[in-house]
Formats: structure tokens, C-alpha cells, sequence
């Protein structure tokens, strides 16, 4: 079983946001940088099913600057088995950068490529299924299970109202979502092992794509509320309101 | 001309409940270069899409096969790849689905995709879209050249009716290979209606004290009439009192429902994110000086067994009337 895992970095999710003065990107100053939440349970995913297979190999993949490699360490840290970096800038039209990870990819000969549902700084929640087509291959996105066995894959995942399960022949790419597994912290000898396994750096160019990113800004602050009153007593004031002032009754 | 391409989900053999709401939305771009709507149905012959018209389409394209009774990504993805190239944009609701499907069909079409969109509109030949990142803690504003693909949060949009044609025409299927095969959703029928798409979100928090005290919740919930689902602050979900599927937040859904009830719920920045966006927010909670109280529209300051029965008891009446 040889799967590969793409990872991004991102900041962490407790991180304030500040918007920087280009107004376009926020200002990383003081902000903490992790593997994005996702794909810490890709990385499980794949680290557990190699475990279970007793062979093959596990590649964990990053498209961005070097500062990527750290976050590729904490991967290897965790159990992956050699990363990869594709150097260079990843653009804001999610489809180029998915044809720079799909042309890595291809011809790797992964039974499994997997993917976070979504990345916790730009929110695409592309970038799998887009690798899956250039690729085309089979793809579930947000899968909450999945189980592998006599080379196919059943997966399982949240829709409004339900569960929708789907089963494919590998290889395969799904993108992992929150209650697939519980992500294992690297341990101490994990960290040590990091520092000797295979990182290697393969420069990129990723096309500009046709997305141009505008402005970003923090979302308008809602207007002070106020206290209606006190316990079951504030109840008929706050029908009033809702029925005549919000109107939402 | 250009025109939009609505996408619709189809579940059980109906069109889901946000087919309006994206018709509507595509409706009013079009509607900025006097373009049309073609709304897309892809699902079994029996599914009832008359209703488009009305609701903004000026033709209905349904594309009929066998293994369109429930959702056929693959099947979906040639059709749009083999039809969707003139148009503008491609729009599809931003639910599970329609997420699944989005970046699908901007890898076929060679499009870039834009997710969760809350406001689209056109920029020159562009169509600049604003969409929330970094767990909604930012608003993004990017403008995408060519034909795009646009996934339109639930709840963004208003359903409009101008009254449109409608025409129904069959749309050619071409044929695909299923590389994944997908099983009907369970669940869905037992009629709980989902946080991320109801018009009412009832949330509880750890002020609740034990999970059969959201029986209270669930009243409360029932006295709205069906529109109204019973969501959760990650703390009960992780302590196994409600399901991950009602969870709002940050690792849960976001929602913009038109009216949020927040019971016993503290107001993390966490759960913030998930519910920011609702039209009007209202906080029950017995400590003053709880954060949701700042993003909150208005509040009771007080204990939730005295004052939900109370307000279950009013929207009853309310309701009657
Ligand atoms: C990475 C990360 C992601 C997270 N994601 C989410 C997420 O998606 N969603 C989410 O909700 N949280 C999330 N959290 C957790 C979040 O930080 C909070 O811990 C959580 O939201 C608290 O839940 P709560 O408000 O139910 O509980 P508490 O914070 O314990 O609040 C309970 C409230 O109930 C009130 N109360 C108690 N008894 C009564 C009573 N009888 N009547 C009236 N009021 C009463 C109390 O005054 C208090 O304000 C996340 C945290 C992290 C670190
Ligand atoms: N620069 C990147 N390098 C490697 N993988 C990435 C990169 N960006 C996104 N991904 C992968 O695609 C997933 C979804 O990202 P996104 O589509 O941006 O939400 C992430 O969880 C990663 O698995």
C-alpha cells in the first residue's frame, strides 16, 4: 500500500486575525503556523493503514516555500515515511495548484491519496476532488470512515439530514474530515527519527491562474445588542420584539 | 451571450430545499446583464422541477439516467463538462453536496471555484464573489476571470419570483463510467431537518447540565412548526449529549439562520464562528456577562429551566395565531 498525504500549512486556528497592509493577506507576525487540522487526519489515516498492512510507503507532500519543510517534519515526526516539497509559490486559484500536486502525483504508483476537506486559512475545499479529476480518479470528499479491503475502499460520509456511504475500487483520493480518527501526537523518538528521513525538494512553477484576490477584511461587527430583561418575566418583551421589531416569527 | 448554469441537488427523487434559493441567486446575476438561467436537474424522470420557473429559471435542462436516483458525481460531472463550457458560471449550492460536486466540475471545465460564496456579483468580464475564510474570521473579496464555478452558501440569498418560462427541455446524458458509487443517503427521511439549513437553529450548551434536558430544546424547536432544528456547542457534542451532525462552529457547521436561539451557551470564539452570520441572534443565559451576549441581538439573563418552557409557551401561542 503506498499512499500519499498533501499537507498544507497553515496558521493556527486559535491565531487572531490581523489583515496586513497589502489588505490582501493577513499579517503573520506573532502567528503560529501548524499542519492544517485536516490533514492531521489524512496523515493518521495513512500512517494507521500502513501499520495495519505491515508494508509500503507513506509520502507526505507540501506545495509552498521552504517554510513548508517544517511542517513536513512534524509529518515525518508523526510516522509518514519521506516528504516531499514541491518549492514555490501556491497560487489563489486552487485549480493550479492542484494541477502542480496531480502532476506530481501521477505515475507514483499511490494505491491512496489523501487530502484535509479543507484548508482552515482559504477554506477551498477544492483542492482533493480537483486532483482527483486531473487524475481521474475515484474521489469521496469529507469522509468520516473508511475502510480498505481487497483493493477497494468504503467511506462514509455527513450530509444535511444523513449519512451517505460509497465504496470505490483504489486507487482512490478522499478528502478526510473531522471524526475519521483521532490524530496521534509525534512522540519524542518520533521527532528524533524526523531529523534523518528523506525530505526532498522538487522546484515547481504554479501558473497565476484566473483568480485575483481583491481585498480581505474582517467581517462587519455586529451591532450591540441589548438585554431584554430578566428570567420567564422577560419572555412578552422579547415575543414583541421578535414578532414586530427582527420580524422573524 | 453568457448565461448561468444552476446545478441542483436532488435526494429521494425531490429536488433538495435550497433548489429556490440557488435558482434565486442565479437569477440576480443574471439579471445584471440581462442574461438567463438554465437550472440543471439531474436525477430520475419523476422528479418534479415545474416549480423553477417561478422561482427565477428561464429553462429547466433535466438529465435523466439510470444511475441518477440518488447522487451520481461522476454522471453529474460529464453532464456539466459536456454542456457547461458557454456559460458564465456554473453555480451549485454550497451544502455537502454540492461542495462534493463543485471542484468536480471546475476540473472538467477548466474553471476556477469559489466556495461558500455569500455575495456574487459581476466586475468588468470578472465575477468578484466574497466568501468567509479563516473560519469566518475574515470576509475574502476575489474576482474570478472566465467561466466559474460558484458554490452559494444556504441562507445567503433571499428566493425571489419574477416569474420566468421555465421550458422544460431533456438534456443529453453522455455516457460515463461511475468511478465511485454512491449509496442513498440514510437517515434522511426520518424528516430532521438540519442545522445548516433551517430557518430556526435552537442551540444548546453545557448550561443545559444533561443531555435529557434538550427534550426542552427539541419543544422549543417543535413549537416553530417544522422550521426549526436543535443544534449544539461543541462541548455537548464532545460529551456525547448531541450528535457531531447538530454541532455548530469552527469544526462544525456554519449556519445563517434568520433567527439563532443560543441556550446555555457561553459564547466561545469557536462557536462564534459557525452562527456569526444569523439574521438575528438571541442569548439565554443566567450569567450577564457571557461573552454571546456581545454578538447577541438580544438577551435574557437567566436560568434556561425557567425562562425555555416560557418562550416555548409563547411561540405556541404565537404560533396559534
Ligand atoms: C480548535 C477548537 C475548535 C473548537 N470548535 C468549536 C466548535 O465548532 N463549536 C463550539 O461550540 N465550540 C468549539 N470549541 C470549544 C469552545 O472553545 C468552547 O469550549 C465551547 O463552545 C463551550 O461550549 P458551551 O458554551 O456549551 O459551554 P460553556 O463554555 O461551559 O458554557 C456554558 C454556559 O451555560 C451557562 N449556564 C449554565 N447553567 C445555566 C442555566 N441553568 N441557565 C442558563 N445558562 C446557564 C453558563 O453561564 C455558561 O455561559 C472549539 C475549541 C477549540 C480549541
Ligand atoms: N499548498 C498545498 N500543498 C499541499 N497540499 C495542499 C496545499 N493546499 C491544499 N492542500 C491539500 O488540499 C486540502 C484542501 O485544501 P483547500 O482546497 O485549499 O481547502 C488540504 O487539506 C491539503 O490536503
Amino acid at each position: 500500500m503506498k499512499i500519499a498525504v498533501c499537507l498544507r500549512r497553515v496558521p493556527d486556528t486559535t491565531a487572531k486575525i490581523v489583515i496586513g497592509p497589502s489588505g490582501t493577506v493577513i499579517d503573520e507576525t506573532g502567528v503560529k503556523f501548524v499542519p492544517n487540522p485536516y490533514d492531521e487526519y489524512a496523515l493518521e489515516a495513512a500512517i494507521a493503514l500502513k501499520e495495519r498492512a505491515g508494508s509500503g510507503e507513506t509520502v507526505v507532500v507540501a506545495l509552498g516555500p521552504d517554510n513548508v519543510q517544517e511542517t513536513l517534519r512534524t509529518a515525518l515526526a508523526m510516522g509518514m515515511d519521506r516528504a516531499v516539497h514541491l518549492q514555490g509559490a501556491a497560487s489563489a486559484d486552487g485549480l493550479e495548484n492542484a494541477r502542480v500536486l496531480a502532476d506530481h502525483l501521477r505515475g507514483g504508483s499511490y494505491d491512496l491519496l489523501l487530502f484535509g476537506k479543507l484548508a482552515v486559512d482559504d477554506y477551498g475545499q477544492q483542492t482533493g476532488a480537483m486532483v482527483a479529476e486531473l487524475l481521474e480518479l475515484p474521489c469521496a470528499t469529507a469522509v468520516t470512515h473508511l475502510a480498505i479491503e481487497g483493493g477497494r475502499a468504503k467511506v462514509e460520509r455527513e450530509v444535511e439530514g444523513g449519512v451517505e456511504a460509497a465504496s470505490c475500487a483504489l486507487p482512490a483520493v478522499f478528502t478526510c474530515d473531522k471524526g475519521l480518527n483521532n490524530p496521534r501526537l509525534p512522540s519524542l523518538k518520533g521527532i528524533m527519527a524526523a531529523k534523518k528521513k528523506p525530505l526532498d525538494i522538487t522546484p515547481v512553477t504554479v501558473a497565476a491562474g484566473r483568480v485575483t484576490v481583491v481585498s480581505l477584511a474582517l467581517p462587519p461587527e455586529r451591532a450591540a445588542g441589548r438585554i431584554v430583561g430578566e428570567g420567564a418575566a422577560a419572555v412578552p418583551a422579547l415575543m414583541q420584539i421578535l414578532t414586530n421589531d427582527a420580524k422573524v416569527l | 451571450m453568457p448565461n448561468i448554469l444552476a446545478v441542483l441537488e436532488v435526494r429521494g427523487g425531490a429536488l433538495r430545499k435550497g433548489a429556490n434559493e440557488l435558482v434565486a441567486a442565479a437569477r440576480r446575476l443574471a439579471d445584471v446583464n440581462g442574461e438567463t438561467v438554465d437550472a440543471l436537474v439531474c436525477g430520475p424522470a419523476s422528479v418534479a422541477a415545474d416549480g423553477l420557473g417561478a422561482a427565477g429559471a428561464d429553462r429547466v435542462l433535466q438529465g435523466t439516467h439510470a444511475d441518477f436516483a440518488h447522487y451520481a458525481p461522476d454522471g453529474i460531472a460529464a453532464v456539466v463538462a459536456a454542456i457547461g463550457a458557454p456559460y458564465r458560471a456554473v453555480m451549485v449550492a454550497a451544502t455537502a453536496t454540492g461542495k462534493d460536486l463543485a471542484p468536480r466540475l471546475a476540473a472538467r471545465l477548466n474553471a476556477p471555484c469559489a466556495m461558500d460564496v455569500t455575495a456574487v456579483d459581476l466586475q468588468g468580464d470578472a465575477i468578484r464573489v466574497v466568501r468567509p475564510v479563516y473560519a469566518g474570521k475574515a470576509l475574502q473579496t476575489v474576482d474570478l476571470r472566465g467561466l466559474a464555478v460558484i458554490a452559494v452558501r444556504p441562507g445567503a440569498y433571499a428566493t425571489v419570483a419574477p416569474g420566468r418560462p421555465g421550458v422544460a427541455e431533456s438534456v443529453a446524458v453522455p455516457s460515463f463510467t461511475q468511478r465511485l458509487a454512491v449509496e442513498p443517503v440514510r437517515g434522511s427521511d426520518k424528516g430532521s431537518l438540519d442545522v445548516a439549513e433551517a430557518r430556526v437553529v435552537i442551540a444548546g450548551g453545557r448550561g443545559l447540565g444533561d443531555p435529557k434536558h434538550f427534550a426542552l430544546l427539541e419543544d422549543l424547536a417543535a413549537a416553530f412548526g417544522g422550521e426549526a432544528a436543535v443544534g449544539a456547542s461543541r462541548a455537548v457534542v464532545d460529551a456525547g449529549w448531541a450528535e457531531h451532525g447538530a454541532q455548530v462552529g469552527q469544526t462544525g457547521k456554519t449556519v445563517a439562520p434568520e433567527l439563532y436561539i443560543a441556550i446555555g451557551i457561553s459564547g466561545a470564539i469557536q462557536h462564534l464562528a459557525g452562527m456569526r452570520t444569523a439574521k438575528v441572534i438571541v442569548a439565554v443565559n443566567r450569567d450577564k456577562d457571557a461573552p454571546i451576549f456581545k454578538v447577541a441581538d438580544y438577551g435574557i439573563v437567566g436560568d434556561l429551566f425557567d425562562v425555555v418552557p416560557a418562550l416555548t409557551a409563547a411561540v405556541k401561542t404565537a404560533k396559534a395565531h
